[in-house]
């Protein structure tokens, strides 16, 4: 029978670890439980939820910062912001539902634990980098802060945002204090139809290199780009590549027609503008292109961007994939058809060999304890990971093999 | 004169220097080695000149490998290593102690790659801050974080103090604008960490080492992200009556969704001294001058000054100008660009780096001024209003007795005053040995513990750059050797 521990305070969080500690008992620790299929699969007798930590502590629109705690929800945060006409900067990506949880329960401290931004990072930045301070409780039970409220601060070794990417392994994140931004005026998406991915790619990342600031930057091969629930689009039948533009509508017009003059020789691209394009974004950072299902996998692979056609292209050799390209390739959600292996050794050879690394986010429990969900390290890199682990949670009672069998 | 604190040198080492000379002659060859008195010298100190100390010797190796081989031997013999880029640290933070060797990366500087399609570029960590953007500069492209000592720093140091600049508003610091890294640790290891993609797997070693001010290991190559610049970029001048309307027009532009990519804010005392050097055409009657630039094409840029132009006319500005071309943006630059120049010819200053939310600006502004007058001090100040990122230059004589200690017993008063206020002590700087003794106004024992815990796991011998960043008392029993780390590994 699992024990939920339910701490609505730092000192009870504080305390609780104390007695785990005491009697040589680890805990896994999750939000409202968004992410608890993801990563490795672990059966601790304990469960640490921060889900009664919850609450927006502060809110400066004029200086772009907001301060919440840790089980606070993603969709409450967003909707405050909404409010304000503001937005989180990196485009959170949900993977509750393509990992079979409900839609709607990830928390502000699960998205930055799992450091996973979406289609706005290739532009400005992932988590990681509007994280500007926390304040958790690591394995010793000490509660501790790092970074703070202000946007420059370069005060001491950055620990907080050390522990973005973390999965809960080092410290329970209790607060999270972070970079906001205003919402964009207007939106506006290129979608150039028909090419193939490496001339997508190419594309893409020529677009990226020039001054008209694209801030979303995708390719759906034809099978992906049916499954998108904008009918116009779907119904093409045809591989989509999208460039989103965002500002001030003058500057969107102006953009868009400078970009596509700049991209000719790519075709004639059609526009998906307003709240279409709104929608758009929103449904790809939702996943929803990547169902769950019983009978695929799902792999998570960064990469440099023009390498992605090659990787993707490897793999197929072996196995039937569907890719959904992120950040001009930089980052590509693989689905192929479940196996007990997860198709591993064929996924990250094809990308070590290219560069770059792969996660397994969706595969069934048992196939989460036999292949590595992370992507496995070199012995000088994990001899520090174990140290960094040791130097947050000696005992290990934090999460233990959720990211590594041994950590 | 010293005030800060240094600990009692290693006198073991300090009597070995001519065996550590002979031997680490022997591994990298006596070209590399700077062991004679006014070469050494040349080293003895770094921006913050009041402060100085001889090394035992200087080494400026050519390759990672060489680097490896020196600190694996100096965590065999227990030699310390203050590790160097450019030596433009404000705080101390290149500061040697005569038990310690110099080693300067400054002679890596090549850059081995760039790669448009993918935007990185991959470098030496030697390279100038500015020499990768001039490199990139012909297709147009830039490296985004711009300190103002950018045709001297190294990449090594901003990577090691997490440098900001003007534009970091728009574009993030170092730590945003780093894709890779090899580092060598104490031990001789050397580890990649990131690569060319945009995310790093397993723990964020990346956050650790950028901003780590060389106490984790020696960073010798860096894969840094490159940006197609804008196509053009003017700013506007905005003059006020009082520092509370120049920041409540600050908080509008901001709130009317527009993120400039620069707002400069200087003070009247900072106002006179830049307008009576560089001629800026700067108004002499208000409290407060805001530059603000953006960016765009010809007619996004004049789209966006006339919207910033409608929003500062409800805060009744006393001046606005706007740039008409390249040569009127100069001039309107020339004077904030000239700032700590035209400061340093009329008196010696001292110059602090807090930050602060930009809320607390009119309150922090007029505590400034009662600190620096209580101690009959001048004070002007530079703001980063975008971003907090507060500069007070405190005026003093330095050749008068006792006037340095005033200015940096004012300094930490200024630095205290904005960890009161939600800030922090340091912006872009670093702690070095100047903020060090103040750490525990703004952490905890424990926050500090967390800190220093890490530097044990890299370093568990606290030789790289020790005596920095961590007052003296509370990294004592780790620089001692009671590693708590490592007991509690074993």
């Amino acid at each position: 029978m699992t024990e939920f521990l339910r701490p609505a305070a730092e000192w009870e969080l504080q305390s609780m670890i104390a007695k785990l500690a005491s009697e040589n008992r680890c805990a896994e620790i999750v939000g409202h439980g968004a992410l608890r299929n993801a990563g490795r699969s672990t059966a601790p007798e304990t469960v640490i939820t921060t889900a009664s930590m919850r609450g927006i502590s502060l809110y400066e629109p004029n200086e772009l910062v907001m301060s919440a705690r840790a089980g606070t929800r993603l969709v409450d945060i967003e909707a405050e912001l909404a409010s304000r006409r503001q937005m989180l900067p990196f485009e959170p990506v949900d993977i509750g539902p393509t990992i079979g949880a409900p839609a709607s329960t990830l928390s502000i401290g699960g998205v930055f634990a799992t450091n996973m931004s979406g289609a706005r990072r290739i532009a400005t930045g992932g988590a990681r980098d509007h994280l500007l301070g926390v304040r958790a409780v690591n394995g010793r039970a000490e509660l501790f802060k790092s970074g703070g409220r202000v946007m420059k601060n370069v005060t001491g070794l950055d620990v907080a945002r050390g522990l973005t990417g973390s999965w809960g392994t080092l410290a329970v994140l209790t607060e999270v204090t972070f970079k906001v931004v205003p919402m964009p005026h207007a939106s506006g998406t290129l979608v150039y139809r028909g090419l193939p991915d490496d001339l997508a790619i190419e594309a893409l990342t020529l677009a990226m290199g020039t001054p008209y600031e694209v801030t979303g930057a995708v390719h759906l091969p034809k099978r992906v780009a049916a499954r998108l629930k904008n009918k116009n689009l779907a119904d093409i039948g045809e591989p989509l590549t999208l460039m989103r533009l965002e500002n001030f509508p003058e500057s969107v017009a102006e953009r868009r027609n400078k970009l596509q003059t700049a991209l000719k020789v790519y075709g004639e691209p059609s526009v998906v503008a307003a709240e279409e394009s709104w929608n758009l974004w929103s449904e790809l950072r939702s996943l929803s292109v990547m169902p769950f299902s019983p009978d695929t996998i799902l792999w998570r692979i960064s990469t440099v961007p023009t390498k992605a056609p090659e990787i993707v292209a490897a793999i197929q050799k072996f196995m039937r994939v569907d890719a959904f390209y992120d950040w001009s390739g930089g980052l590509i959600w693989l689905e192929v058809p479940a196996a007990a292996d997860a198709g591993s050794a064929d996924v990250r050879r094809a990308v070590a060999v290219r560069g770059g690394h792969a996660t397994l986010i969706r595969a069934a429990p048992d196939v989460r304890e036999t292949v590595e969900v992370f992507e496995p390290m070199k012995p000088e890199i994990e001899r520090l990971t174990r140290g960094i682990k040791t130097a947050f949670d000696p005992a290990g009672i934090l999460n233990p093999g959720r990211m590594y069998a041994t950590i | 004169m010293s005030l800060i604190a240094m600990p009692e040198p290693d006198n073991g080492a300090v009597r070995r220097r001519a065996e550590i000379i002979e031997d680490i002659a022997a591994l990298v060859g006596r070209a590399a080695l700077i062991t004679d008195d006014d070469g050494r010298r040349a080293f003895e100190t770094d921006a913050l000149t009041a402060y100085r100390s001889v090394p035992l010797l200087v080494v400026l190796p050519r390759t990672t490998d060489e680097v490896s081989k020196i600190l694996r031997y100096c965590n065999d013999a227990s030699v310390k290593v203050i590790p160097r880029g450019a030596g433009t640290s404000l705080c101390g933070g290149a500061l040697p102690t005569e038990d310690a060797i110099v080693l300067c990366v400054s002679k890596m500087n090549r850059i081995l790659e760039v790669d448009y399609a993918n935007r990185f570029a991959r470098v030496e960590s030697g390279i100038t801050n500015l020499a990768i953007s001039n490199r990139v500069a012909e297709k147009g492209f830039f490296y985004a974080p711009d300190p103002s000592s950018q045709i001297a720093c190294t990449l090594a140091g901003n990577l090691a103090m997490n440098s900001g600049g003007a534009h970091c508003l728009k574009y993030g610091v170092t730590t945003n604008n780093v894709l890779g890294l090899k580092m060598v640790l104490i031990d001789g290891t050397v580890i990649d960490i990131g690569g060319a993609h945009l995310e790093t797997p397993g723990y964020d070693m990346m956050s650790y080492a950028i901003g780590s001010e060389g106490q984790l290991g020696v960073i010798t190559e860096a894969t840094v992200r490159i940006l197609r610049a804008a196509e053009g970029a003017r700013p506007m001048l905005l003059g006020f009556e009082s520092p509370e309307t120049a920041g409540a027009c600050v908080s509008a532009i901001i709130a009317a969704g527009i993120i400039p990519v620069a707002i400069e804010y200087m003070d009247k005392p900072a106002i006179a001294v830049c307008e009576a050097f560089a001629r800026a055409g700067y108004p002499l009657d208000v409290e407060a001058l805001l530059i603000v630039e953006v960016e765009g094409s010809e007619a996004e840029i004049n789209a966006l000054l006339k919207k910033i132009a409608e929003i500062a006319r409800k805060f009744n500005p006393k001046t606005m100008e706007i740039s008409a071309d390249s040569d009127h943006s100069a001039r309107i630059w020339a004077g904030r660009k000239s700032a700590f120049g035209a400061i340093g010819r009329i008196s010696d200053y001292y110059c602090m780096d807090g930050t602060i939310p930009l809320g607390k600006l009119s309150h922090v502004l007029t505590r400034i001024s009662e600190i620096c007058a209580a101690r009959d001090l001048k004070v002007a100040n530079i703001f980063h209003a975008g971003d907090g990122n507060l500069h007070p230059l405190i005026l003093y004589d330095a050749n008068k007795p006792g006037e340095t200690a005033k200015a940096e017993a004012a300094g930490a008063e200024i630095l205290k005053l904005c960890v009161e206020v939600g800030g922090c002590l340091t912006g872009e700087h670093g702690v070095g040995i100047e903020k060090r003794d103040l750490m525990s106004v703004q952490f905890s024992q424990t926050d500090l513990a967390v800190q220093m815990r890490l530097k044990s796991v890299y370093d568990p011998g606290w030789l790289l750059n020790p005596a920095k960043v961590y007052p003296l008392d509370a990294s004592e029993p780790m620089r001692d050797g009671v590693r708590i780390y490592a007991s509690e590994a074993a």
